[in-house]
């Protein structure tokens, strides 16, 4: 009994030591072929376009073969930071704070665009809402509760709105899309900035939450007096109905692929060079206000020079050839201004 | 063959049977061991899954403590994390989906292994099974789109008219929250306890029926009173097993609880629970503190089902030592 009771002792300290010992130590996949695949990890708002970009250089370079995981841009950063990945992709722009972290320099580079609009669901109002920033933040943080409230009003002279209460719904998983309308919330209300913040997942004061798109989406349908935000994409797409938005400039505008390239172009003049910037609320008068980039986290250096030829390449073809396939996936293109001033920084990469 | 030889030749058996019995003795031994290490290997994941969730909510738990349990302010942007409204979400949803789902379940399992024709009970027990293999997004999608419309209306007015006196049923109706929650719940664990409550209903000896039967009792008297007692166990075991898969599920809850994680007395209320939050924010938890307090909260629902099962294993212990027909 006491030897067989040894035995698994044994067996079992082999199997945890065989559990600890078995980490992955290196990202450095070359197969036998002589093929370089180049492992990537992060957000899933860009995967579409990614996946198709990859494919598409893929078929050009036979030689280089890439492997994108879309975890979600906080994992992205993650894997990055631990070393288990090539290049990390984020809707957000990496903090100072976790910037500090990392043991080589890590640039970003912005690939395309994406917005978030608001839709709802208004039994009885057949005409398209106009939103003004006021009335989006005192909506969301529960101080306008009803559909026909002044603020409202005033923005869609002719519209009959109910006197019904206002029933708010917002992403419950945390999402570049929820980044970038808390952003914008904070950039166009004192109150939202100091109550509630910016995040990918913030404490919200109203609401309901649902998972993803579909999920916002699902309870907009469902919930009647009620209001939401989904990304641009996804509302083209489902052909959902969404309102506008008035900008900086004081003129209302409707989500759009070129409203959003736009944006990015008024806010491209002020473009630092780290490329982490936010551009909602820019100026210009046909910008649309709550749009953001996406952005690749590629380390500046590279010791294996098969794979920074290779990364810097497919980092040219999508800032040149790669930005033609955007609009058929309903993502807005870069500026040229900002593509300019990427592919200088391309040579960052050493 | 053996027999003859045997009959034949007595004194070569006699040597003959130890080496051969120590042959399967050893076979004994080699089973024994397999069977050990893989019962092992079961302690050694716990105490893996344990140990990992402990080491990565080290910044969590020296931050907030003790107060991570009491504390309900739940802000990624400030860095304040409590799991309060999340285990109260667990615990609520879990007992609305039992309140429902062990009547109508163990209901069910009566009728099919007591009362219905063989060919019925078959059939059903079946359809049963197929259901408990519906994947949760599928229950998901089907309370989201039906559950969640027939709540908002008619469901939650007639409540509300007719027992709105008592807190439970007060406040706006939303459609989604913990009832919508609760009543989905129920209907995924229902096929597990229909199901393993029938079997240990069948396995109860004919003998204790017919006994019942003979000594004057009714159907129905000899069913509650003697075969339902004796398959006890077992259908306590179902309702574990269903109190499982509901603290723990993931994908249909989040999809009609409303994710927001405050405590309300009203069942109509939106609120959260702990697997819901985790898949929901994992995913993009940039803060070291925000993953560790997510990783924490895994820790708190895998001590919340210790707790829980431990309660029940203990209520269980009670019941069998006061009841009297215990098999």
């Amino acid at each position: 009994m006491t030897k067989r009771n040894c035995l698994v002792a044994g067996v079992v300290l082999a199997l945890s030591l065989v559990a600890y010992e078995w980490a992955p130590t290196s990202a450095t996949v070359v197969n036998a072929a002589g093929t370089i695949l180049i492992n990537g990890a992060g957000a899933t708002f860009p995967y579409p376009i990614y996946s198709k970009w990859f494919d598409e250089y893929h078929k050009l370079h036979p030689d280089i073969e890439f492997n994108y995981q879309s975890i979600g841009s906080g994992g992205g950063i993650r894997q990055l930071l631990a070393g288990t990945v090539d290049f990390g992709a984020s809707d957000g722009p990496m903090t100072d704070e976790q910037l500090a972290q990392t043991k080589v320099k890590v640039l970003h580079f912005p690939t395309v665009l994406g917005a978030d609009v608001p839709t709802y669901n208004l039994p009885g109002v057949s005409q398209e809402l106009k939103f003004t920033p006021e009335a989006l933040a005192g909506v969301y943080l529960g101080t306008i509760t009803k559909w026909n409230h002044s603020e409202l009003k005033k923005a869609n002279p002719g519209v009959k709105l109910p006197d019904n209460d206002i029933v708010v719904v917002h992403r419950s998983d945390g999402s570049g899309t929820t980044y970038v309308w808390t952003d914008y919330l904070s950039k166009v209300s004192e109150e939202w900035k100091s109550k509630v913040g910016k995040s990918v997942s913030v404490s919200w004061p109203v609401g309901l939450g649902g998972k993803g798109n579909e999920g916002v989406a699902g309870l907009v349908q469902q919930t009647p007096y009620s209001i939401g935000y989904v990304e641009l994409i996804y509302a083209v797409q489902n052909k959902m109905a969404y309102g506008q938005v008035r900008n900086s400039a004081g003129a209302f505008v409707k989500a759009s692929v070129a409203s959003v390239t736009a944006a990015a172009a008024e806010a491209s003049k002020t473009m630092p060079d780290d490329f982490r910037v936010s551009i909602t609320n820019p100026p210009g008068k046909s910008a649309y206000p709550i749009s953001s980039f996406t952005w690749l986290l590629i380390p500046s250096t590279i010791s294996d020079s098969a794979k920074r030829t290779a990364i810097t390449g497919v980092l040219k073809w999508m800032l040149t050839d790669g930005q033609k396939m955007t609009e058929a996936l309903s993502y807005a293109p870069l500026p040229g201004e900002v593509v300019k001033k990427e592919t200088q920084a391309i040579a960052q990469i050493h | 063959m053996e027999d003859t030889a045997a009959l034949l030749e007595p004194g070569i058996q006699e040597p003959s049977q130890p080496a051969f019995l120590s042959r399967l003795r050893n076979g004994d031994e080699i089973a024994h061991l397999v069977t050990l290490i893989f019962a092992a290997a079961i302690l050694l994941i716990s105490v893996l899954l344990v140990f990992e969730l402990y080491g990565s909510s080290v910044e969590a738990r020296h931050k907030f403590g003790w107060g991570f349990f009491l504390t309900s302010r739940w802000d990624p942007v400030a860095g304040q994390f409590g799991a309060l409204p999340f285990i109260y979400g667990t615990v609520v949803t879990s007992a609305v989906a039992l309140v429902i789902s062990v009547p109508l379940g163990v209901g069910a399992a009566i009728f099919l292994s007591e009362l219905a024709p063989p060919r019925i009970s078959d059939a059903l027990t079946f359809i049963i099974e197929l259901l408990a293999a519906v994947p949760s997004v599928i229950y998901g999608v089907v309370a989201m789109f039906a559950l969640v419309p027939l709540l908002r209306d008619p469901i939650q007015p007639f409540l509300k008219r007719t027992l709105g006196f008592l807190p439970l049923f007060q406040g706006p109706s939303y459609g989604v929250g913990f009832l919508a929650a609760g009543v989905i719940l129920a209907l995924m664990v229902v096929p597990f306890i229909i199901s393993i409550s029938r079997e240990s209903l069948l396995a109860v000896p004919n003998e204790q029926r017919e006994a019942a039967l003979a000594v004057g009792a009714t159907r129905w008297e000899s069913t509650w009173q003697v075969v339902v007692p004796y398959a006890r166990l077992g259908i306590i075991g179902s309702v574990f097993l269903a109190l499982a898969r509901a603290l723990g599920e993931t994908m249909a809850v989040t999809m009609v609880i409303g994710n927001t994680p405050h405590i309300a007395t009203s069942l109509f209320a939106t609120g959260y629970t702990i697997p819901a939050v985790i898949a929901n924010e994992f995913t993009e938890a940039t803060e070291n503190l925000h993953l560790s307090a997510l990783v924490e909260l895994g820790l708190v629902l895998f001590l919340l089902t210790i707790v829980i099962n431990g309660f029940a294993r203990l209520m269980v212990l009670a019941t069998t030592r006061r009841g009297s027909a215990h098999p």
